[in-house]
């Protein structure tokens, strides 16, 4: 495995252009300046796990699982991108392998042109991570401990420290909290409070791991709002995975979906509906109880006394079948309601599971 | 063509800015700090930055704190009692005096309580791996095993130490030594060498955790059980068991060679009167096979996760 990817650092080739778009998989890593398209990069990466099941007292049997199968792709810097999938996709894998705490079992990765699992403690200059279930702040401390011994750890100079600081006090509305314990923070404010930590050293990756978890809405608007501040502001990539598909829909462009290892999809949320062939839902008040209404281009999927539920496709505007309806039946009130991603998802998973 | 000198004009200012932007990163990467630091001093560092932490969280509980500092203390001062109590029945443990006995039993808790106090915490390790924790340690700029040893740092471990030294103490003052200067001189060497031994005892045991994640009482039984095993004359041990602690996994160099040498005492298993001055190179030994098997332990890790 190693002697392979020698190979590619001997493989120079000459790259003044730094706009060119087409990516080139064998340019040397030495280069810490790249273009901005491939900043993140994976080629064919994979992850294989043994896996020991007990079958008798000391027998066990070994079998292979593959959580990474294969996975190629490319973030260009300051991009935002959601990351997919149910449980056990190999969501966490991916990250893991991108932050270096795993190795890959196969395939290129490059972060920022770091071979992350080689230089992890390098990497770990250039890249913020939060885990959405553990913390990293010192439990019985106050919160600005925590963010001086990120402070020093880091070896952030003081006045980039002072600066970063002050801003996320601000955007994160920290500042009552930097006195008081860890462990007296509402999670919502831990969140925050992580956020912070993992930002004090200017990474030019921000890797989230379920960030909005068990947040409240408050908490949760509070978050997105200052992701995309990051993220517009300061260039900050960022790189999230979630089971709230409401935070892809509201921060991400791009959006890429693992199953089984696989990336199934890898373009923007729009698309996501296109290809789960995804369907919006017009609710209807009527005057009256009324035989299922009859129009071209959608049907009824539910009755309920005098309201009825039509289902037509995402990508079809909403206007000629209202309008069509309003002139033929007695409205009182409509709403339309987006499609769910995750019945989507569901259906993508699905098709590609019979096909 | 002025358009154009324009663009060139501002290439040239986007790549300077490219330049500085360059500068900086290199500089963070070196960590705004002279060349050449080596992975040991960063370690050290890290160990200090957050065993500082740990110690202002337990003060957080200073009440707690001073009883458990008093708890430490009384623990393995009981420790101790049930060796007197031994002696006032008999005059010798394995032709033993008390004071000889004294005289190994602070060697190996001095030694032991160093050890415990720096790096007792990795043997939490294997429960880092299982809840998934150690992978916040991974992501920062430090070495993982500096982290871990520094995890929970509690000065509360000072009893042990303490307690140590105090019966060391009393056994100088009771046992009579013909000193000489190459003995007063193997004294510190003795202590530093056996915390050596024993922090490579406790390093393997936590790679070995990497492996099985609960097995941490299975260090234990080598390094708890080492020290006690320790506090005893080699005399009433089997000659098999002395073999092993002497060639195997060598904590005889921890007190017991040494010891002997400076009371003037006969070694076990007829071993010649150099092996006394060994224990630095063991220990050095030891740590560079610790170091390795903590290596490869992080490297499966690393490989198949948890």
């Amino acid at each position: 495995m190693d002697s392979s990817q020698d190979t590619d650092h001997t493989d120079h080739t000459d790259r003044t252009d730094h706009t060119d778009p087409a990516p080139d998989p064998h340019r040397p890593d030495t280069d810490p300046h790249h273009p901005d398209t491939d900043f993140i990069r994976l080629d064919g990466v994979e992850k294989v796990f043994d896996v020991r099941k007990k079958t008798g007292f000391l027998r066990s049997e070994r079998r292979q699982v593959r959580a990474v199968d294969s996975i190629s792709f490319t973030v260009s810097r300051g991009e935002m991108v959601g990351y997919i999938g149910p449980n056990g996709a190999g969501k966490s894998t991916t990250i893991k392998m991108l932050t270096g705490i795993l190795t890959p079992s196969g395939g290129r990765l490059r972060v920022a042109g770091i071979d992350p699992s080689r230089e992890r403690t390098r990497l770990a200059q250039r890249i913020g991570v939060v885990f959405g279930q553990r913390t990293t702040l010192w439990w019985d401390l106050p919160l600005i401990d925590s963010y001086r011994l990120m402070h020093r750890m880091y070896r952030i100079p003081d006045t980039r420290y002072a600066e970063n600081l002050d801003r996320c006090v601000e955007l994160l509305q920290l500042g009552d909290l930097l006195d008081v314990p860890v462990r007296q923070l509402s999670l919502g404010q831990r969140m925050r409070g992580d956020i912070a930590a993992a930002l004090l050293h200017d990474p030019e990756v921000l890797y989230l791991d379920e960030p909005t978890i068990g947040l409240d809405v408050v908490s949760k608007v509070r978050v997105r709002e200052f992701l995309r501040d990051l993220n517009a502001d300061r260039g900050t990539t960022v790189l999230l995975t979630t089971h709230d598909l409401s935070d892809i829909e509201q921060l991400c462009r791009r959006v890429m979906v693992i199953d089984h290892g696989r990336l199934m999809y890898d373009g923007p949320l729009t698309g996501l509906h296109e290809i789960g062939e995804s369907e919006r839902t017009l609710v209807v008040d009527l005057e009256r109880e009324l035989p299922p209404i009859d129009v071209e281009s959608a049907r009824v999927v539910k009755v309920e006394g005098p309201r009825q539920w039509l289902a037509f496709p995402a990508a079809q505007s909403a206007a000629p079948l209202v309008a069509r309806i309003a002139a033929e039946y007695p409205l009182v009130d409509l709403s339309v309601r987006e499609p769910d991603i995750e019945a989507v998802i569901s259906r993508m998973y699905a098709e590609k599971a019979t096909s | 063509m002025a358009d154009l000198r324009n663009l060139r004009g501002l290439r040239d200012l986007r790549d300077l800015r490219g330049l500085r932007d360059l500068k900086e990163r290199r500089d963070a990467d070196s960590g705004f700090a002279p060349a050449g630091r080596s992975r040991l001093v960063d370690g050290l560092r890290a160990y200090r930055l957050i065993a500082w932490m740990w110690i202002r969280s337990t003060m957080a509980y200073r009440a707690s704190f001073a009883m458990t500092v008093f708890g430490n203390f009384a623990g393995s001062a009981l420790d101790f009692v049930a060796i007197l109590l031994m002696f006032s029945r008999v005059d010798e443990l394995g032709g033993y005096s008390l004071g000889q006995v004294a005289f190994l039993y602070g060697l190996s808790s001095a030694a032991f309580g160093l050890t415990d106090l720096a790096l007792g915490s990795v043997d939490r390790l294997g429960q880092r791996v299982r809840d998934g924790t150690l992978d916040t340690l991974l992501v920062r700029p430090a070495p993982v095993l500096a982290q871990v040893a520094a995890d929970r740092f509690a000065l509360r471990r000072l009893g042990r130490i303490t307690q140590g030294l105090l019966v060391l103490g009393y056994a100088l003052f009771v046992v009579d030594i013909s000193w000489t200067p190459l003995k007063v001189l193997l004294m510190p060497v003795m202590v530093v060498s056996g915390a050596a031994i024993f922090a490579a005892v406790f390093v393997a045991g936590a790679a070995f955790q990497f492996v099985a994640q609960d097995a941490s009482q299975v260090t234990n039984s080598f390094t708890y059980g080492g020290t006690t095993l320790l506090q005893y004359p080699p005399t009433v041990f089997a000659k098999d068991l002395v073999r092993g602690v002497t060639f195997v996994l060598p904590l005889a160099f921890v007190n017991w060679l040494p010891a002997l040498y400076v009371l003037g005492l006969p070694y076990p298993l007829d071993l010649p009167e150099w092996v006394a001055f060994l224990p630095p190179l063991v220990a050095t030994a030891c740590c560079a096979l610790a170091g390795i098997a903590w290596r490869a332990g992080l490297r499966s890790y690393r490989s198949t996760g948890s």
